[in-house]
Parts: structure tokens; C-alpha cells; sequence
């Protein structure tokens, strides 16, 4: 993948030429090393999540109330809850349903979004009118609002939050690359594929998609974050993830109660969750300003 | 900027109309089962179930029916909570005072938290103290507020003992709320008045400014402070609507009565009168706020009315 730069910024960004998008996010990365941290923070997690069943010492779900309460201790880092359960154990276990909410929410918003979005831009005129006014619909909900409304008519679910969450998204998708879109519409380039006779499908995906890509990427990988927070905080509100299921959230929502005599069953899933989201935000940021042009040139 | 602001009603009525209509069918298509039944509530008795269809028409056809639910909602009335039988509309006035508060405090703390700290860092651009705050409000906005909320409550409540744990309409009860409720969104506005400001102190007015021997504090605070603020306005106002969706987890955190701890019971009981009654009130007022932010900026920044 190439990144295209205009005209008027190719003189004072010269080094950026002729190099590819990877390149260059990469420098960013070994440039920084709060990046770095919040990359390598994102692997720790993933891998954890993925080889929970390895890693994790006791099981996350069976009972034990001969161990309710049990402090941090070297036979439980991170103490047990009500229900005697490890919290260590429940918290890498936890990870695979933020993780898998955050990603699939994010990935269907933009299967549906970004689409939307390029024909809009492109087409213009009643096309782009009809499909922003409906999305217009969709933002006129506060996100939350509107995501704990329709999990609570299809049932409490991961899988409904996902739809609550990537339904709510989509439209954030589609403006951004509207938006872009218009904006290079005219540009040269898309003037000369025009010219050359191209049709709309490849102008569209061959050449301003991939313009617009670097733009998709660092929203989504802002997105996810959010999407995490939403999906925890529905599963908190009892929406989302369904007890016995180990998920930060609602482990939260299980240490409420105690939290004056056992502080430990609340304070590790959320700072785990914090840091996640804080992590990927970082690399969210860095991803930004590693492929928009504008940053290099300050 | 009189048509402006017609122009910009004449959008919301849509919007508004559209709102209704998505909450009117989607209630009818995602949730199985007589729509008599699931507003009248699970336990209630035949003539309860027949009442209900009756005042709103749920035995006619659809298009009749949407027509009966546009002209209840435009009077004011959203039927009766199945498990109160109380109004929806008597239900949310009771608790409208407890969201209002809290949304009211939190949006002035995180306004001056986030204005203050996003000035003080541009100023003070790449200096430790924007470095240290860069970092401090980063993970400000990660934060979910259903873990910042008990923290705040085990160190100042239980452990400090110098507020109360439960939240309450006073002054001392509505501390850890607004701040549980606004750290994310002060933060979040403190990187954008960073932002916004670093831009408008490196263009050329103010360099004009500056050496035409202006004060320190005029160049910043009348020249680019004002300029600065025009994005910021905008954003603040869409963090309203992100509020009162926060507030709803806020509030139930701290035991608040609010709208929000009203839905969630809503949604445990079942109660769908009272769940689509919040959610088109909670709806209404983000427009309306939308509607004023749009309109404050056009009133600040000549260029918006015009286009």
C-alpha cells in the first residue's frame, strides 16, 4: 500500500516519499516509547486472552466457598471474589470477551459504514443526502442511551451488544470517508482515472479507498477502545455479558457490593480494562500521526 | 442568523419525527409478543391488558397506530409504567431533577477542568508540566467511569470517610458523581483546547498581535483563547448528550434516583412503557441541546451562518 501525497505537501515532506505507509508507522513506533509500551501492553493482552486456558491458574468459573474473599496472596495474586473464584483467573478469561466485543463491533461497523460512506461521497447530490439523513438518525441517539435501548429489546447478550455497538459506529464510519471523498473527488488524480475511462467501482476501491485507508485505521483503532467501554459498562449494567461468564465489567458490578471489606474484587478488573483502553489509545494517536501527512511537517 | 436558526429547527423537526418513529417500530418488531401485552406488563390482568389496547389503539392497524402514538407523545403522554401504573411522564418529572443536577455539575466541572488544563498545556507547550498533564489526561479519558466511580468512593467514603458513599441532591452528595461522571469528558476537552489553541498561537494574527507589544495575557486570552474555543463549543455540547448516557451508569453507581437508575430498573422489570418513555426523553433533550450548540456556534463564528 502506497500513500499518496498531495501536491502541495510533497515539497516540505520529501523523506516521506516513496515509502510505504508501513515504513513510516513504524518509525513513529521506534520513535516513541510510550508506543511502544502501549503496543507491547495490546500483545500482552491478546496473547493472554488466546492462551487463557494455559496460562490461568484455577478454573473461572466453578465455586469454591471455602476461599470466598481470600485477599492477594501467592496462591491468589489477585485475591477471589464473593464466590471464591481467582480474580486473576477470571480476568485473563474476561479479556477474550472485551477483546472479541471490541474487535467484531469495530469490524462490522466499517463493513457497513465504510462502503456507505465512499458512495456517498462520490455520487453526491440525492444518494448522499438520502443516506446521511438516515444516519443522522442513528447519531441523533447518545450512544449509550441508544445501546442499552436495544439490548434491552433483543435480549441480553454479547452478541447484542456487538449490533448495539457497531450500529452505532457505522455512522461515524461513513461520514469520515464521506468526507473524504469529497475531498479528493476532484482531485488530478481522479480526474485522470476518469479521463483514462475508468469505471466508478475501481476508481472508487482502486484509487480513492486506499487514500482514504490510513484515515480508516486510525478510526478504528480509536474505535475499539470505545467499543470496549461501551460493551464493559452494558455488561456492568447487567446487559452484556451473562453470569457465570468472566467478562471486567460485569466483575465490576460483582465487587459493588463488598467493596468496603474486599477492594480487590473491583480495583483489578477496571484498572486491567483502563489500561487496555488507555493502550489503545496510545496506538491510536501514534497511528495518526504516523499516517497523516500534516503531522510531519510541524 | 434568524433564517439560520429556523433553518436549523426546521432540521431537528425531522430528526425528532424520525426518533419516534425507530423507537414506535422497533419496539413492535424486536420484541415477540402482543404489544398490548408487553406494555401493559407481563402480570397484568385481562382488563388491564384490553385497557391498554384501547387508549392506544393497539387493535387497529399500524399505521394507525404509529398515528395514535405521535399524537400521544405530542400531548405529552407516554402511557403508564407497568409496574407502577403511574404516568411515564409523572415518573420521569420525579426523577428529572437528580439527572439535571448531576448533568449541570459535571458539564461545568469538566468545562472550566478541561478549559483550564488544555490552555495551561498549550501555553506551556512540550514543558514537563504539558508533559506530565498529557499523560494524566490520557488516562483520564480511559477511565470507565463504573471503575473510577467505587474507586472514588472506597478512598473518599470508606476509607477517608469524608464524603458519602450514596449520592444525593446536596452539594457534598454530588461531588464523586460529577467527578466520576466528568474526569473522561474534562480530560477529553482538555486535549482538544490544547489542540485547537497550539494552532491558533502559531497563526499569523497572533504573531501580529504579539509584536504590535500586546500583553502576554490579551494575546492569549482575547486573541487566540477566543478563536480557539470556536471547535471546542461544538464538541463540548455533543459531550452533553455523551453525559446523559454516562449518567445513567453514574447513577447507578451512587444510588442516585435519576433518569438512568429509572431505565435500568425499567429494564429489569420489563417495564417497556417506561423504558421507550426515557429513551424518547433522553432523545428530545440531546437534540435539543444539539440544536443550541449549533445555534451558539453560528452566534460565535460568523463564517457557520453564512455557508
Amino acid at each position: 500500500m502506497r500513500l499518496s501525497i498531495p501536491a502541495s505537501a510533497s515539497a516540505k515532506s520529501k523523506s516521506r516519499a516513496g515509502r510505504s505507509a508501513w515504513a513510516l508507522t513504524l518509525e513513529q513506533f521506534l520513535r516513541r516509547p510510550l508506543a511502544l509500551v502501549g503496543l507491547g501492553m495490546l500483545l500482552v493482552l491478546i496473547l493472554a486472552a488466546v492462551f487463557a486456558p494455559y496460562i490461568a491458574p484455577y478454573d473461572p468459573i466453578r465455586r469454591n466457598f471455602a476461599e470466598r474473599f481470600v485477599p492477594p496472596s501467592a496462591a491468589h495474586w489477585l485475591g477471589t471474589d464473593a464466590l471464591g473464584r481467582d480474580v486473576f483467573t477470571r480476568i485473563l478469561y474476561g479479556g477474550r470477551v472485551t477483546l472479541y466485543i471490541g474487535l467484531l463491533s469495530v469490524l462490522l461497523s466499517m463493513l457497513i459504514g465504510v462502503p456507505i460512506g465512499l458512495v456517498a461521497g462520490y455520487f453526491g447530490k440525492l444518494i448522499d443526502a438520502t443516506l446521511m439523513r438516515m444516519l443522522d438518525l442513528i447519531l441523533a441517539f447518545p450512544g449509550l442511551i441508544f445501546a442499552i435501548w436495544l439490548v434491552s429489546m433483543l435480549g441480553p447478550d454479547v452478541s447484542q451488544v456487538i449490533i448495539a455497538n457497531a450500529v452505532f459506529s457505522l455512522p461515524i464510519f461513513a461520514r469520515l470517508v464521506r468526507g473524504n471523498v469529497m475531498s479528493v473527488r476532484h482531485s488530478d488524480y481522479v480526474m485522470a482515472a476518469y479521463g483514462l475511462g475508468m469505471s466508478h467501482g475501481r476508481i472508487l476501491f482502486r484509487h480513492i479507498l486506499p487514500n482514504v485507508l490510513p484515515t480508516i485505521i486510525v478510526l478504528a483503532s480509536l474505535n475499539i477502545s470505545s467499543a470496549m467501554l461501551t460493551g464493559a459498562g452494558l455488561s456492568y449494567l447487567g446487559l452484556g455479558a451473562q453470569p457465570p461468564t468472566p467478562e471486567w465489567g460485569a466483575m465490576l458490578a460483582d465487587g459493588r457490593p463488598y467493596l468496603r471489606d474486599a477492594w480487590w474484587v473491583s480495583l483489578f478488573p477496571g484498572l486491567v480494562l483502563t489500561l487496555v483502553v488507555l493502550a489503545s489509545n496510545i496506538v491510536g494517536d501514534t497511528l495518526r500521526d504516523a499516517l497523516d501527512p500534516r503531522s510531519l511537517r510541524k | 442568523m434568524f433564517f439560520y436558526i429556523i433553518r436549523r429547527i426546521l432540521v431537528a423537526i425531522p430528526l425528532m419525527f424520525g426518533l419516534v418513529a425507530i423507537v414506535f417500530f422497533l419496539l413492535r418488531t424486536l420484541v415477540p409478543g402482543d404489544p398490548a401485552v408487553i406494555l401493559a406488563g407481563e402480570n397484568a390482568t385481562v382488563e388491564l391488558i384490553e385497557q391498554v389496547r384501547r387508549a392506544q389503539g393497539l387493535d387497529k392497524p399500524l399505521p394507525e397506530q404509529f398515528a395514535i402514538f405521535v399524537g400521544n407523545v405530542l400531548k405529552g403522554d407516554l402511557g403508564r409504567s407497568s409496574s407502577t401504573r403511574q404516568p411515564v411522564v409523572e415518573r420521569i418529572a420525579l426523577a428529572l431533577p437528580t439527572t439535571a443536577a448531576l448533568t449541570l455539575s459535571t458539564f461545568l466541572y469538566s468545562f472550566s477542568v478541561g478549559l483550564f488544563l488544555g490552555i495551561i498545556t498549550a501555553y506551556w507547550r512540550d514543558s514537563w508540566l504539558d508533559n506530565t498533564l498529557r499523560v494524566v489526561t490520557i488516562f483520564g479519558a480511559s477511565m470507565p467511569t463504573f471503575w473510577l466511580g467505587p474507586m472514588l468512593m472506597l478512598l473518599f467514603a470508606i476509607i477517608l470517610g469524608w464524603l458519602p458513599a450514596q449520592g444525593s441532591l446536596s452539594l457534598r452528595g454530588l461531588i464523586l458523581p460529577t467527578i466520576t461522571l466528568g474526569t473522561g469528558a474534562a480530560a477529553e476537552l482538555s486535549r482538544l483546547v490544547r489542540g485547537s489553541m497550539l494552532e491558533v498561537l502559531s497563526s499569523d494574527y497572533i504573531r501580529t498581535a504579539r509584536s504590535k507589544g500586546l500583553a502576554e495575557k490579551a494575546v492569549v486570552i482575547r486573541h487566540a483563547l477566543s478563536n480557539a474555543l470556536i471547535p471546542v463549543v461544538t464538541i463540548a455540547a455533543a459531550q452533553i448528550g455523551g453525559l446523559l448516557g454516562g449518567a445513567v451508569i453514574t447513577e447507578s453507581i451512587f444510588g442516585l434516583p435519576g433518569i438512568g437508575t429509572l431505565s435500568i430498573n425499567a429494564i429489569n422489570d420489563r417495564d417497556y412503557a417506561v423504558i421507550q418513555g426515557t429513551v424518547l426523553f433522553i432523545c428530545g433533550i440531546y437534540l435539543f441541546v444539539n440544536l443550541l450548540a449549533d445555534i451558539t456556534y453560528a452566534f460565535i463564528d460568523p463564517r457557520i451562518r453564512i455557508s
